[in-house]
């Protein structure tokens, strides 16, 4: 395996990985502010696609497309909130599990009964179309370098929030102890609103900038869904930072797991069967990696006890 | 006391008499399992579209049919197998569109002396030694679009490809497919997993494989993700593929990535036949939208069905398995029949990607192998 080949595959692990992260910022402050598992995260992400998609097919612009998949499924989420969520806080977690499950299938049936069953079409912009050549001869799309940039700023931007205004304060504290902000005089229930509603924007966003390379179908959302709780348990419960390091670490996992581990079989084997092993156990990477990390930190790798 | 027993008796035999009208003297109840929710729903919907509106044109009162959505779930369609076989009492069972479900299904079901016609998946595993008389394959065995891909790839001159299929069933038999006709070097062979939307690894690995030519079996929406990440990655290795990820249902969704590129189907819209011209009338008429490979298997296998009813009765499972064998129907596809491990035996075609007025679409180019049976008719025997 050459070099070049490698800091591209490093490379793709790492968008892939930022992408994960937007998935996973939401669903982990939700997990630790509310105490709610919401399975329905991947229909957000999806609402985002579709939005995405039927505002760049009338508008024909890729940015208020971006803005349409973050303001509706910011909207899609606050509203799940303010009439489903909301009655679920007190209740266990197997409850808030079947209830955000049925939200999966009525999101997925009622999106397929605006937009019908084929998937839809969203393409990238033209201005980053094409591969860019960069230092050292690799040639890489300019749009997953673009999705790379904003990753990285949404997650600046986001600990910038936690960490220095005055509504981070609030969720940070929300986190702690949910009792004492509210005697404190905060409107914990606007609070939850607005932290749903910011999670689900986010999974929107990676819906519509996924979606441009992807297919923008009905069910897009669960398989990342999936992934993005792999992400949260590494990094741990409610941890932004947690999130992101978790997310980069599964990114590039699976990625390279992908690429090394058949042509680390093959060397020792026959290239069809190689192939096959090396493929199964790389599908398997990311939750050994998992496990590896609770068997030393049974709390991921930033959470607390 | 005498009257009462009387009138209890009369009523027994009503209802008894009425169950008897109910289960057959030509009539032939239909399980349908597919899939119409989720991912790979596109397909379903359309293999349930194309068999119904082949019975809502043939018009015949005896043929009931009832659907269920398997999710493309495995235990989900075994459990519906069950209740259709059991509680609704089917005749036939039809629909699944993924490998994976089929053998999860199909075994059981002629165990249990249902018929089952595959509108799609053909495992090899059903074709060779695992073949059954209540079997029938309407579509393919799985290997088949593959090896034309390979005859076509060998044909003009590509000597060095990259292969590329998901995990599963039908993924291992894509690429058997393939290099069974194709017959040239490989410059790499990759198994991704099923569901895989992210293929910015295996595009890297292409570019780097010094390879002159690209295979791919990805269906449904994993081929949408590849082929636009591929368009727009700049590696510009010419293209060849089954129908499958150039289907009409999703070349819309693909957009320019797709035009020009080479694929291999037993069927087109463009395949100048009556039986052909009414299907593609018929179905735009019916659903306002252009016909997909699957449509034309869903509506090929119900009038396959509804040619047997006309010979036999479903009651008589010999003397319907062997009107079923005939195949004696017009099929939207052209000429047809059945092998010995009851596969087609048809021709393939090579078609082009291409855009009419605002719809992309395919055209036939050439034909790729004729009189085509599959490689695992030998190990079949009864």
């Amino acid at each position: 395996m050459s070099t070049i080949l490698l800091i591209e595959q490093i490379l793709n692990g790492l968008q892939f990985g930022v992408m994960l992260f937007l998935m996973a910022a939401g669903l982990t402050l939700i997990f630790g502010v509310m105490g709610l598992i919401n399975l329905a995260h991947g229909s957000l992400y999806m609402v985002g696609a579709f939005a995405a998609a039927a505002v760049a097919g009338v508008t024909g612009s890729f940015v208020l497309a971006l803005i349409a998949s973050l303001v509706a499924a910011a909207a899609a989420g606050a509203l799940v909130e303010l009439l489903v969520i909301r009655r679920l806080y007190a209740r266990d977690h197997l409850d808030q599990v079947l209830a955000t499950f049925a939200l999966i299938l009525i999101f997925s049936e009622g999106t397929r009964w605006l937009f019908g069953s084929f998937p839809l079409f969203l393409d990238i912009p033209t201005a980053f179309a094409g591969p860019v050549m960069l230092p050292g001869g690799i040639q890489y799309p300019a749009y997953r370098l673009l999705i790379i940039a904003i990753g990285l700023l949404i997650a600046f931007g986001l600990f910038q929030l936690i960490a220095r205004t005055r509504i981070g304060i609030q969720i940070r504290a929300g986190e702690s102890d949910r009792e004492m902000i509210a005697a404190l005089g905060v409107d914990i229930s606007k609070l939850y609103t607005i932290v749903f509603a910011l999670g689900a924007g986010l999974a929107g966003l990676a819906g519509a900038l996924v979606g441009a390379i992807q297919s923008v179908q009905v069910g897009m959302g669960e398989p990342v869904l999936i992934l993005a709780f792999v992400v949260i348990v590494i990094g741990g419960i409610g941890s932004i930072k947690g999130a992101l390091v978790g997310a980069l670490l599964v990114g590039l996992t699976d990625t390279l797991g992908g690429v090394l581990l058949p042509e680390l079989f093959g060397t020792f084997m026959e290239a069809s069967a190689a192939t096959a092993v090396g493929s199964s156990l790389a599908s398997m990477s990311i939750y050994i990696l998992m496990a590896g990390v609770l068997l030393f930190k049974p709390t991921g790798l930033y959470g607390r006890a | 006391m005498k009257m009462r027993s009387l009138v209890l008796a009369a009523a027994l035999a009503a209802l008894a008499s009425a169950g008897f009208a109910d289960g057959h003297g030509g009539k032939v109840k239909v399980g349908m399992i597919t899939t119409l929710s989720g991912g790979g729903a596109g397909l379903g919907i359309d293999v349930r579209d194309g068999f119904m509106l082949a019975t809502k044109m043939a018009g015949n009162d005896n043929l009931e049919v009832v659907i269920e959505d398997d999710q493309r779930k495995p235990e989900i369609a075994v459990q519906l197998a069950d209740k259709m076989i059991q509680s609704e009492k089917v005749d036939v069972m039809t629909g699944i569109i993924w490998s994976n479900l089929a053998m999860a299904v199909v075994p059981a079901a002629t165990a249990q002396g249902k018929f089952y016609l595959s509108p799609n998946a053909g495992p090899s595993a059903l074709a060779g030694k695992g073949c059954h008389p209540l079997y029938f394959n309407v579509a393919w065995q799985n290997d088949n679009l593959h090896e034309a891909a390979g005859a076509y790839a060998r044909e003009i001159g590509y000597s060095n490809s990259f292969i590329l299929a998901p995990n599963y069933p039908a993924g291992q038999d894509a690429l058997t497919g393939y290099k069974r006709t194709y017959g040239g070097a490989l410059a790499g062979e990759i198994y991704t997993k099923l569901g895989q939307t992210d293929y910015a690894a295996e595009i890297a690995q292409i570019r780097a494989s010094g390879a002159d030519s690209v295979f791919f079996f990805l269906p449904g929406g994993m081929g949408i993700s590849f082929l636009k990440q591929y368009a727009g990655s700049g590696v510009d290795l010419p293209v060849v593929g089954p129908a499958f990820s150039f289907d009409q249902g999703i070349l819309q969704a693909v957009g320019d990535a797709a035009l020009g590129i080479k694929n291999t189907s037993q069927w087109n819209k463009d395949i100048d036949n009556a039986a052909n011209k009414a299907f593609v009338e018929g179905f735009q008429a019916e659903y306002g939208r252009l016909p997909s490979l699957y449509a034309s298997q869903g509506y090929d296998t119900a009038n396959l069905l509804l040619s047997a009813m006309a010979k036999a009765d479903v009651a008589d499972a010999d003397a319907f398995r062997a009107a079923l064998a005939e195949a004696d129907f017009e099929s939207v596809r052209g000429d047809f029949k059945f092998g010995p491990n009851q596969h087609p035996i048809q021709d393939y075609y090579v078609r082009e990607v291409i855009k009419d007025g605002d719809v992309f679409t395919n055209k036939i180019i050439a034909t790729s192998l004729t009189d085509h049976g599959d490689a695992y008719a030998g190990e079949c025997s009864y």
